[in-house]
């Protein structure tokens, strides 16, 4: 099993969202973050003077999978995040040990 | 005689100027501030506002109106007493009663004012003992001196709803006790945006409706002195905010929810004191001047003085109600529904420009002694780490938002 975790531009949730749906994978956890990579940050200009804003408010994608549909996930959320400008985001990609269904108990792949 | 429709009016605006304090002016402010200092904002404007109102019933009141020394008044109403119910304002159809409590609305909301130069980092103690003497010290003897008939009523000044008395004053302390202050710790490069822009949208339009009591209520009637200063307010208003837009716009190619009304509250401090005079062509030209003049003034005394007023007292509000103090003379004269000046235009400037460099000049001297004094008796700054950590919680004990925490 793998633990995909994307951070992506807040406004292309619903198009992710969609992607992941349409290719059968039903269920993520969102937390909304702040970070940069090699944007930087950006400024933003107040009664004329500058502020730059380093921490840029992003979305991260907690996705539990199964090891064959990794790489359909990446690709589906790579599609539909990308913009094109700096800034879209990354997809890191972790093992994960074990998994627990909380009400019924189920452990493994069947709990995800 | 007690007219009764002058005094509903007076009534009314009354309570809308006491609105541009509690809520306006805290939200406006408030909005600009980060989000961990958003409560000692609101909490400094409300006890402003209330000690402000106890000291012009004890002193203030008095020491503004009572009397006719060329200085100050004298001590015949402390406490109001001797205020008869049934009392009319001499020269006005009002009750006394009703004009002491316009004029507190007044003395509420000008050093409330100056509270956007010191904020996200002042001692709230600093806070009270400033504000408590220098509405005593500082508004009350200006107040005096413009309306009370003190010497540049005698001499000729006018100023009809308080650029001098009101703008003036807040936005010279205000430059004065953030030089003193001194800046926040990460000025200028690590200044944080204001944390709810919404919030100061908010504040300002209630600050502009809420100028209509200031301006049309200091006809102290409700006819057509009343009328073409609340027409005069408006546009002046209108034309700034289209104006500050068009400067931000031209200048970084967006015109910002900030910017603009910003450009709202230039506007208004401008035509300030020339609202009993204007018409609506003078008064468009006053809110263009206020867009482009204050906003040059923001950008001078942030870049060029690098003295951390910091939510621009003096660029947008001094500078303002100076500028329209000075312009009335010509502005009167423009299109149609001016009023009459006293004095022939050339002089009337003078004189106009004499009672802003006098009190600019007074308010300086006296504010700086004061503030001298209040750093003495209670410390101006919170300790580094309270500033960093937030004047909420670090001095109030509250957090203002408990979202996702």
């Amino acid at each position: 099993m793998k633990l995909v975790v994307a951070i992506i531009q807040p406004h292309r949730l619903e198009n992710v969202r969609q992607a992941l749906t349409d290719i059968g994978i039903n269920g993520m956890t969102v937390t909304e973050v702040r970070g940069y990579g090699r944007q930087r940050g950006h400024t933003e200009i107040y009664r004329g003077a500058e502020y730059t804003i380093s921490f840029i408010p992003k979305l991260k994608l907690e996705i539990g999978l199964a090891d064959e549909r990794v790489e359909d996930a990446v690709l589906a959320i790579t599609k539909a995040a990308r913009t094109g400008k700096i800034g879209d985001g990354k997809i890191f990609t972790l093992d994960l040990h074990a998994a627990q269904r909380v009400r019924t108990g189920e452990t493994g792949e069947g709990a995800l | 005689m007690i007219d009764a429709a002058d005094t509903a009016w007076m009534l009314t605006a009354t309570s809308l100027v006491l609105l541009m304090t509690l809520p306006a002016l805290a939200l406006f402010y408030g909005g600009l501030v980060q989000a961990k200092n958003i409560l000692s904002v609101l909490v400094q404007c409300a006890a402003v506002a209330a000690l402000c109102s106890v000291l012009w019933f004890a002193l203030g009141y008095s020491l503004s109106f009572s009397g006719d020394g060329p200085w100050l008044g004298d001590g015949a109403a402390f406490f109001l007493q001797g205020l008869a119910r049934d009392a009319v304002h001499p020269g006005t159809k009002i009750p006394e009663s009703v004009f002491v409590m316009f004029q507190m609305t007044f003395a509420v909301i000008t050093p409330a004012l100056i509270i956007g130069a010191y904020v996200e980092r002042i001692r709230f103690a600093a806070v009270l003992v400033i504000s408590g003497l220098w509405m005593l010290l500082v508004y009350a003897p200006v107040a005096h001196w413009v309306w009370g008939g003190g010497w540049l009523a005698k001499m000729g000044v006018m100023d009809f709803a308080g650029g001098i008395v009101v703008h003036v004053t807040a936005g010279v302390s205000a430059l004065v006790i953030a030089w003193m202050i001194k800046p926040r710790q990460e000025f200028p490069q690590g200044i944080r945006p204001p944390h709810a822009p919404w919030m100061v949208m908010v504040g300002a339009s209630m600050l502009w409706v809420g100028w209509f009591g200031f301006n049309a209520g200091s006809a102290v009637s409700s006819g057509a002195d009343a009328g073409m200063a609340m027409l005069a307010t408006h546009l002046s208003a209108a034309s700034a905010t289209l104006a500050w837009m068009a400067i931000e716009w031209i200048k970084f190619g967006k015109p910002s929810l900030v910017g603009a009304v910003t450009g709202t509250i230039a506007g208004l401090a401008t035509i300030t004191p020339a609202a009993g005079v204007t018409g609506p062509m003078g008064a468009v030209a006053m809110g263009v001047a206020a867009a482009c003049v204050c906003y040059f003034a923001v950008w001078l005394v942030k870049k060029k003085m690098g003295v951390d007023d910091a939510l621009d007292v003096l660029g947008v509000h001094g500078v303002g109600g100076g500028m329209g103090t000075m312009l009335l003379p010509f502005v009167a004269l423009v299109g149609a529904g001016g009023g009459t000046l006293g004095q022939a235009p050339s002089q009337q400037f003078v004189t106009q420009t004499i009672g802003v460099a006098a009190v600019a000049l007074f308010s300086a001297v006296a504010t700086f002694i004061i503030t001298k004094l209040a750093d003495m008796l209670v410390g101006l700054r919170v300790d580094r780490e309270h500033e960093t950590q937030g004047l909420d919680f670090a001095t109030h004990g509250e957090t203002g938002y408990h979202i996702n925490r």
